[in-house]
């Protein structure tokens, strides 16, 4: 029941949204529905068995069924993604959207497309959902979004839509290769196929699922979308939607085709690397917030790539672990930057300084969140980037010391980007105020909290997907 | 006592928060007595802990608060390790740190009450995370010190945040010792690929199941980590730069916290690196280098600030040198009398410049004696101290090094003894530029000349009296049969290795330390008589412009890392990035949208078109129906 309740209440306020007429109220409902679907999720982390799963028919002639179920990694994600709207909502509660109607909407539609997402055990719903969660964040994206959005979104449409037709494909190959012609994730477990087409099967899902984390070389939508969707919807983006590439890798492609994965692992595992020190020397060189920690979220999600392929447990656990932390980190920054935008109407380094001084709260989050950001001990990512560059380091020497010049780069660049935009003179005399709505700075600090509660003390995240993965090591061994 | 042990670290945490967090409605007074008093607290229980310790067949305890990762098997529990060198240095942390704390509420006076609520919060962790440094049971639980004091020194230099020289240097301070950070990591990953654990405890009893190429890999890697935190060539450069923070910052940076981070992980490690002898080596001669470097550097230094930057530089090589060759004591006692002396210095420094109106160029000083009394008293004892003049405590530390690099190697010695007389010239040559000779300051300086308040001239007066009587808990064998108090007192964490155990014949030690304290006292006098007529107010020129810029080495590093990497980062992303990947992305974009364009003239709107395609289409249909069975091979090949 929690995993349909999941999907429908987004689902269902975000048809409704499309039909309320005023600004106050759009806000107010996607608001209370968030609330709701948060609620749900924190109720399903107290919860086993029976409660957790739904199987009903859904499309016989196709052998497609409703399955949806909630394993410990499930519970992560939809618990990132419930904590996640309801934070950006209120982050954003300030800003001013045409069409609020539609926009909130849109915004609850994504949300019901990633949690089916992340519920759905038949690769046919899977699917589906992954389509729902992308299609009202191209909308968003062209509607909502900057300058160059028409632009942006069809190049991040057509790597997408391309990586959709790929898995669409695969997914059709891997149907008629089960013993009963069902997409259920059990009976995808023992396909029979022959090495040549398990190779060739795993690159038409590999490659759907690396342009959306993105991995290197299929990353060049992202820092471009980033820029240019809304602030909000760049929180959904980078903060939820890129786990649903990693996310599918872990539940679907590694337990699907464990011979390819170990072939494919090294090939790999050097791309992600290659990107995570590419991705950090580029962001290096950036003038724009927002571009800047895109790029840092390439490197970040790289890491996340190469360790899904050592096929250790810690490693997979970092990786989980990980991707709870990097939603929560990355929504933290963007909320800052959108303060900053939304006041000061830049993001640009050369405009910018002395931010400290004009709203001391402001620098202290974001400070924290720069931390975060960087993996400091005592942070949320701390635990999951050590378990990850362990793992890449015990698969390989070498792969291990090289991504581990990351961890300097992204200090460079992160403190680069803190000393740029808070520290120094303040520049822009003119706009001298800057305040922070009450709200925001409440959502920064409930962020800040995570941060450093799951920094210090780890264990019961660590505790809760435990079981997912010796599963998924098992299965892969 | 040792039980309490979670209390020494609480304390500045809580200290932190309240700070941190009501710097806007706290007093002054009240942020200080706070400040100061969570660091007393831990002192005091430092003190209980450090007495149950010093009973004799004391075991080490471990602390077990909870487990901070466990995956299956695998588990780094949150633990700390009461032993006789973490107690040890939980003294110097929270008794050094005190006085700086207690230094602090006077020097700081002046700022807004928020930042300097900020300040004493920034100073508490700071301390908090040293304590986590030296109190964890495991190399991650060290780690997160380790990192720890890498952030709090980030954020206290760069604590005038809107000057954007100082923000450079924290974060060329946090970016260097980051570097040294990655390389510990990768040691504790190799530790934990071979044996699974990193507990103190268990990683020591196993560690004979290393092969050689492991533990000189893993002691490298972790001398990599000393490097950073440790300001060893070539990481070093931040520590000069790391003194535009507050002055008592430096003094703890400087003496209790931080830079001897290093010193302590490799003494913890002592079992390791006594079985890799080839990182000793390196060990060995990297420390000498830096100490005999950063001597020569500070020969030519005008900022008050630098030369004791440079001395600490040199002073932290000696110590390397110590660990190299094997003296593990040697160099806890030199940590130990650097802490005592070191920060006297900086806080002396402090003082002169609170007096100056925040003026650091020794030039324009001289003639302070008469004005400062305390401060003059008591920065001449400390430069006694490090010049390694008996009875002063440095002459016992330093002694202790000298001899054991002599047995090791007659050259380590002759080089240690020659800078041990370099710094007795720069040190005397800031000594006599700055309270000897007349006032070559303006008038209005020399108006508000003044000694510090009591907070200030207390914690001098207490360090002076430790930089004096701190060498007697070391006195070397040739004077007195069993007489180091230390040496005994560390003998339990502290492994004995085969050679260390014949030592010198007592004549030979007498010679070494006639020597190295007539090269001081030589090196004394010369600066004396040379600086105090004729203070050396020109620029520097020929060698002397080299060593007063540093060797350049900052400028080589530019050039040869920072710029290079830069620029491949503005070739990435504007050659490969936009002009290749995203070319190539773009130009099937365009691909695409020719193609459409092209189909789209097909749409003519001429029925006759719509006709031919219609026909051609029914005839592809009819096609396909008849001869398709043709085609099944292939759709089975789908369906199969």
């Amino acid at each position: 029941m929690i995993p349909v309740l999941l999907i429908v209440i987004p689902l269902v306020t975000g048809l409704i949204s499309f039909f309320l007429k005023e600004e106050r109220s759009a806000k107010a409902f996607a608001l209370l529905s968030s609330v709701a679907t948060l609620a749900v999720s924190l109720i399903s982390l107290f919860q086993s068995g029976d409660s957790l799963s739904t199987d009903a028919s859904w499309l016989p002639m196709l052998g497609s069924r409703f399955l949806v179920s909630l394993d410990g990694m499930g519970k992560i994600l939809t618990l990132l993604t419930a904590v996640s709207f309801p934070i950006i909502f209120a982050a954003t509660y300030n800003n001013k959207y045409k069409n609020p109607n539609s926009f909130y909407g849109f915004m609850l539609l994504t949300q019901a497309g990633l949690m089916g997402v992340f519920c759905a055990m038949d690769l046919f719903l899977f699917y589906f959902f992954w389509e729902l969660a992308l299609i009202p964040a191209y909308f968003l994206c062209s509607k909502w979004g900057g300058e160059k959005r028409i632009a942006v979104t069809f190049k991040f449409f057509v790597y997408t839509f391309l990586g959709s037709l790929l898995m669409l494909v695969g997914i059709l190959f891997v149907y008629f290769k089960t013993p009963d012609h069902s997409f259920a994730i059990s009976s995808l477990h023992n396909l029979a196929l022959t090495a040549g087409e398990e190779n060739f099967i795993f690159w038409l899902f590999f490659i759907a699922f690396a342009i959306k984390m993105p991995v290197f070389p299929f990353h060049t939508w992202q820092p471009d979308t980033y820029e240019q969707a809304p602030t909000a919807v760049t929180m959904v983006l980078s903060g939820i939607m890129v786990k649903m590439g990693v996310f599918a890798v872990i539940r679907w492609l590694l337990p699907m085709f464990p011979a390819a994965s170990v072939r494919m692992a090294d090939f790999i595992m050097i791309f992600a690397v290659v990107g995570m020190i590419y991705a950090s020397l580029i962001a290096i060189r950036q003038d724009d917030m927002k571009r800047l920690v895109a790029y840092s979220s390439i490197a970040h999600i790289g890491l996340m790539a190469a360790t899904m392929f050592t096929g250790s447990a810690f490693g997979m656990q970092g990786v989980i672990f990980q991707m709870f932390a990097h939603g929560v980190n990355i929504i933290g920054l963007w909320i800052v930057i959108d303060v900053i935008e939304q006041q000061l109407g830049t993001r640009k380094f050369s405009e910018l300084g002395g931010l400290a001084q004009k709203a001391p709260v402001l620098a202290i989050m974001f400070v924290i969140m720069s931390f975060a950001n960087i993996a400091l001990p005592l942070t949320n990512s701390f635990v999951g980037e050590f378990l990850m560059f362990n793992s890449v380091f015990n698969h390989s020497v070498v792969l291990g010391a090289v991504a581990c010049i990351s961890i300097i780069l992204a200090a460079v660049y992160t403190l680069w980007m803190v000393q740029k935009v808070f520290y120094g003179e303040v520049t822009n005399e003119e706009r001298i105020t800057l305040n922070v709505p009450i709200n925001t700075q409440l959502m920064l600090a409930i962020l800040v909290a995570v941060v450093l509660f799951f920094g210090v003390y780890p264990q019961p995240m660590i505790n809760l997907c435990a079981e997912t993965v010796t599963k998924i090591i098992a299965q892969i061994k | 006592m040792a039980k309490l042990a979670y209390l020494v670290p609480l304390f500045p945490l809580i200290g932190f928060l309240i700070n941190g967090l009501g710097r806007k409605t706290l007093s002054k007074s009240l942020i200080g007595l706070l400040g100061c008093g969570v660091i007393l607290a831990s002192f005091v229980v430092s003190v209980g802990i450090f007495l149950q310790v010093k009973q004799d067949g004391f075991q080490p305890q471990i602390v077990h608060l909870f487990d901070f990762i466990k995956v299956q098997s695998f588990n780094i529990p949150f633990s700390f390790q009461v032993d006789q060198l973490s107690s040890l240095f939980l003294l110097i942390i929270t008794g050094v740190g005190f006085l700086i704390h207690l230094y602090s509420t006077s020097y700081m006076h002046n700022e807004e009450t928020q930042h300097y609520g900020r300040y004493f919060a920034y100073l508490n962790l700071f301390v908090f995370s040293m304590l986590l440094l030296v109190l964890g049971a495991n190399y991650v639980i060290m780690f997160i010190g380790w990192e720890g004091v890498g952030l709090c020194s980030y954020l206290l230099i760069g604590y005038w945040f809107k000057n954007n020289n100082y923000n450079y240097a924290a974060r060329k301070a946090f970016v260097m010792n980051r570097i040294g950070d990655v390389g510990f990591l990768l040691a504790v990953f190799w530790i934990l690929a071979k044996l699974g654990t990193v507990s103190y405890g268990d990683v020591f009893a196993k560690a004979s199941t290393f092969s050689t190429f492991d533990v000189t890999a893993i002691t490298m890697l972790l001398f990599v980590g000393a490097m950073g935190k440790s300001a060893q060539i070539p990481l070093y450069t931040w520590l000069p730069d790391a003194m535009a923070g507050p002055t008592p910052v430096s003094a703890l940076i400087h003496a209790a916290t931080m830079v001897t981070a290093g010193i302590y992980m490799i003494v913890r490690s002592n079992v390791l690196y006594t079985m890799a002898p080839t990182t000793q080596a390196v060990v060995a001669i990297v420390g000498l280098a830096t100490a005999f470097l950063a001597a020569t550097i500070a020969l030519k230094q005008n900022d008050i600030k630098k030369v004791l930057a440079y001395s600490t530089v040199s002073q932290l090589g000696y110590m390397f040198l110590g660990l190299g060759v094997g003296a593990y004591t040697g160099a806890v006692f030199h940590v130990m009398t650097h802490a005592f002396f070191k920060a006297l210095l900086f806080l002396g420094a402090g003082s002169v410049i609170h007096a100056m109106g925040n003026e650091q160029d020794i030039r324009v000083m001289g003639g302070l004696k008469k004005y400062m009394p305390i401060t003059h008293i008591t920065f001449l004892l400390a430069c006694l101290a490090i010049s390694g003049i008996p009875p002063f405590s440095g002459f016992f530390s330093k002694d202790e090094i000298l001899a054991a690099a002599y047995e090791h190697n007659k050259v380590l010695w002759l080089i240690g003894a020659i800078t041990a007389g370099l710094t007795a010239f720069y040190m005397f040559r800031l000594y006599v530029m700055t309270f000897l000779g007349g006032f070559r300051g303006t008038h209005d300086q020399e108006h508000h000349l003044h000694e510090s308040p009591s907070a200030m001239t207390i914690p001098l007066i207490v360090l002076a009296i430790l930089s004096v009587i701190g060498g007697f808990v070391g006195i070397p064998e040739a004077f007195a049969h069993n007489a180091h108090a230390l040496e005994h007192f560390l003998s339990p964490v502290i492994v004995k290795s085969a050679d260390a155990a014949h030592g010198l014949d007592t004549s030979t030690e007498y010679m070494l330390m006639a020597i190295s304290v007539a090269l001081a006292v030589i090196a004394i006098i010369y600066a004396w008589t040379r600086f105090s007529k004729k203070p050396e107010i020109a620029e520097a020129e020929g060698a002397g412009k080299l060593l007063a810029n540093r060797w350049y080495v900052d400028e080589l590093y530019d050039k040869i890392i920072a710029n290079p990497l830069i620029a491949l980062g503005g070739f990435l992303k504007n050659v490969v990035e936009k002009s290749g990947i995203d070319g190539l992305v773009n130009g099937v974009g365009r691909g695409v949208n020719y193609a459409g364009r092209q189909i789209r003239l097909m749409q003519s709107g001429q029925v006759g078109n719509y006709i031919l395609l219609m026909v051609l289409s029914m005839v592809l249909m009819i096609i396909l129906v008849f001869y398709g069975n043709n085609l099944n091979p292939v759709l089975k090949y789908f369906s199969k």
